[in-house]
């Protein structure tokens, strides 16, 4: 792994110059603080992890599941971290960072709301002002995210520009970085932007999979033949990999929002999916060099997704890099997949998963499912015996939208809601 | 004429328009009508969708050259179309750099560039760690390669960025991104006085919006104002109230001249430069 932040050709550190200054003196912190323990703050993350964050989290065995697939599947269970997603693991992390650092304020964007969620939240607990910048889009897909940031004490500031989503949001919160860097700390949501962000991000999240495979050890007594997650970013997979990466025997595998078509519409310039592993090329963006949706002369496209946290036109460095190794498949699950996923598991394991979530138990049925086409059997079959699924986030933000959604699509297996029409 | 000659005789007014904003023709229009007004380098913007340096006022300038049609191959067409004899300099993100060509770096970018005349290039997310490879392409077809230097550059970086610079240097006047403000910054004194020891012309920018700024810039001893929104607004006002293109550029003209005499009048009330260093 690297700490120079190149990954093969990717990564790096591109930047407006007024912000280089603070990216050197948070790599100065990440090396000291989060690689070498300085003054215990690996101690002191690790225990409010535990005691507010409420890990370890579960890895529990899916009975129904495991049948219905005819392997043994175990969940990860992020959702049961405090606040709903992995994305608490990153954000208490960077918060508690900043204080080591003596910033005196935080801001950050979000897509979903789940990281801006887990902001407020760590900055209500550490103590600290922050913002949140999120597209228009966005909050009116994720409205009580946006509420929960509000409690928590945070501000929450809409970004009109473009389409209004994520992408829109990273460059106005780096604008916001620009003007007030001195005593600002942008805690970035996934494992992307300049390095340090992409490594330490991956760092605070690699606790997932250094749990996984604890659990894997004392429940299974050995390790897992696969391990899905999905990816908008590239946190929740880069934490549930991490540990994994050096176990040869493990396979690895992204999935990524293949939208409602993974064909491009260049002169829209409109990728109705977020699938930039599977279809994007490399270019510079949001500080990294990277894997990118992008026209031909480098223009980034909009991206799309049913779920607004994985609707991202790049995706970190690293994880582009371990997919042109080799080392991890990048797949991807459609609109109308990834919502069946999530009236499935909730059907059949009591567990509503986030949509970005139920991208990766999408990919099971596809290759796994009893109605999965003949010819992906050798899919199936290198999946193994003993599967983890990452469940990065619990669906609770995600109501909404999926009722619209469901309804939209004509989902089959999604509950009958007409008899309740005019009393809902 | 090189960039650095643009500096020789006395302040330099390096003026900004997003090339293509609000349409291809009346842009051209545009910036003939800086030069007019007294331009000595003119920065053209090539629209990259995600203009992370950039305020409001540019940013949207940005969506309107993209919403025209303006691409890197046009934004060529459009440098061969201008009739200007100041020198160009291009001002994009790196990745429009990278992209061009055969995709697999910054020299087809640079060769096609210099061989439509363009002098130089300013990239705003391009920090001298990462600038390898675009400042060897310059080197081979002769470009410069500007720098921005931020307030909150200094020590190693300082040096850094000063030994890869060509041209001139862009001082930031204050952090943040680009945007017309009411007040000149005191962080523009403090970065200059950083700066006077490197043997290399200082361009301030980001916020100068009147000729009283210009000339206060150049008397505490920049060699020359770099001046964006001040002129994107016009371009703005004029396309939202559907003016006549000619009107509009006669108020860019107009400004322009305004901003170069104010720099020329602070060149004027300076110590002489013997006393200065
Ligand atoms: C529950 C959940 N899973 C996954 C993601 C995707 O992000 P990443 O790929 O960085 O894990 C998000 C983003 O908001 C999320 O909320």
């Amino acid at each position: 792994m690297s700490v120079d932040g190149k990954f093969g050709d990717y990564g790096g550190q591109y930047v407006p110059e007024a912000l280089m200054p603070a990216i050197e003196e948070l790599n100065d912190a990440y090396e000291r603080y989060v690689l070498n323990n300085e003054d215990g703050f690996m101690d002191d993350f690790r225990a409010r992890l535990r005691d507010f964050g409420g890990r370890p989290t579960p890895l529990q065995r899916a009975g129904r599941l495991s049948k219905r697939y005819g392997r043994e599947v175990y969940l990860k269970r992020e959702d049961l971290v405090h606040g709903g997603a992995h994305k608490l693991n990153n954000a208490l992390g960077q918060v508690l960072l900043a204080k080591y650092m003596g910033k005196e304020r935080i801001i950050a964007e979000t897509g979903a709301g789940q990281h801006g969620t887990a902001t407020a939240m760590a900055c209500a607990h550490l103590d600290i002002p922050c913002e949140i910048y999120m597209g228009k889009r966005d909050i009116n897909r994720q409205r009580p995210n946006v509420f929960r940031m509000k409690l928590n004490g945070s501000e929450v500031n809409p970004v009109t520009v473009g389409r209004g989503t994520l992408k829109e949001a990273i460059s106005e919160t780096m604008r916001d970085w620009a003007t007030n860097v001195e005593d600002t700390h942008y805690v970035i949501g996934s494992v992307v932007g300049p390095h340090p962000f992409p490594s330490m991000v991956r760092d605070f999240q690699a606790v997932i999979s250094e749990e996984a495979r604890t659990q894997a050890h004392e429940q299974m007594g050995r390790l897992p033949d696969a391990v899905i997650a999905c990816a908008g970013g590239g946190s929740n997979t880069m934490g549930a990999f991490a540990e994994f990466v050096e176990d040869d025997e493990t396979s690895l595998y992204a999935v990524e929002a293949g939208g409602s078509t993974l064909e491009v519409d260049e002169e829209a310039g409109v990728a109705p999916n977020s699938a930039s592993l599977t279809t994007g090329s490399e270019g510079i963006l949001h500080g990294a060099r990277t894997l990118l949706l992008q026209d031909r002369d480098g223009q980034i496209m909009e991206s799309h997704s049913v779920s607004s946290g994985l609707d991202y036109a790049g995706v970190g460095p690293e994880l582009a890099h371990l997919v042109d190794t080799g080392r991890v498949t990048a797949v991807n699950v459609d609109d109308d997949e990834a919502l069946t996923a999530f009236h499935r598991l909730s059907q059949l394991e009591g567990i509503i998963p986030a949509l970005e979530t139920a991208h990766a138990f999408g990919y099971l049925e596809q290759v796994a499912g009893p109605d999965a086409p003949a010819d992906s059997d050798e899919e199936a079959d290198d999946l193994g015996e003993f599967v983890v699924v990452n469940v990065s986030g619990r669906g609770d933000k995600d109501l909404e939208s999926a009722i619209e959604e469901t309804y939209e699509r004509d989902i089959d297996i999604a509950p009958n809601m007409d008899e309740f029409t005019g009393g809902l | 004429m090189s960039l650095e000659d643009a500096f020789a005789d006395g302040p330099a007014f390096i003026p900004y328009l997003a090339a293509g904003d609000p349409d291809y023709e009346s842009s051209l229009e545009y910036v003939e009508a800086l030069e007019r007004g007294g331009a000595d380098i003119i920065e053209l913007g090539l629209p990259f969708s995600e203009p992370v340096a950039e305020g409001p006022t540019i940013q949207n300038a940005v969506v309107r050259s993209l919403e025209s049609g303006m691409t890197p191959t046009r934004f060529f067409e459009f440098v061969e179309d201008l009739d200007v004899s100041v020198p160009l300099v291009c001002m994009t993100y790196y990745n429009l750099i990278y992209r061009y060509g055969d995709n697999s770096g910054p020299r087809p970018f640079v060769e096609k560039a210099a061989d439509v005349g363009i002098e130089g290039f300013v990239v705003p997310d391009l920090p001298a760690e990462e600038s390898d490879p675009l400042r060897e392409a310059c080197d081979e077809f002769g470009l410069d390669l500007v720098f921005i230097v931020a307030p909150t550059t200094r020590g190693e970086r300082l040096e850094r960025i000063m030994q890869q610079v060509s041209g001139y240097v862009y001082v930031q006047a204050r952090l943040g991104t680009t945007g017309a403000q009411t007040s000149v910054s005191d962080q523009t004194d403090s970065s200059l006085a950083r700066l006077s020891e490197y043997d290399v012309p200082k361009a301030v920018g980001f916020g100068i919006s009147s000729g009283d700024h210009a000339e206060r810039i150049v008397r505490s001893g920049a060699d020359g104002i770099i001046v964006g929104s001040a002129l994107v607004d016009i371009v703005a006002a004029g396309h939202e109230d559907g003016d006549d293109p000619g009107t509009v550029a006669d108020r860019l003209e107009t400004l322009a001249r305004e901003l170069k005499e104010g720099a020329l009048s602070g060149a004027s009330q300076r110590p002489p430069h013997s006393e200065r260093t």
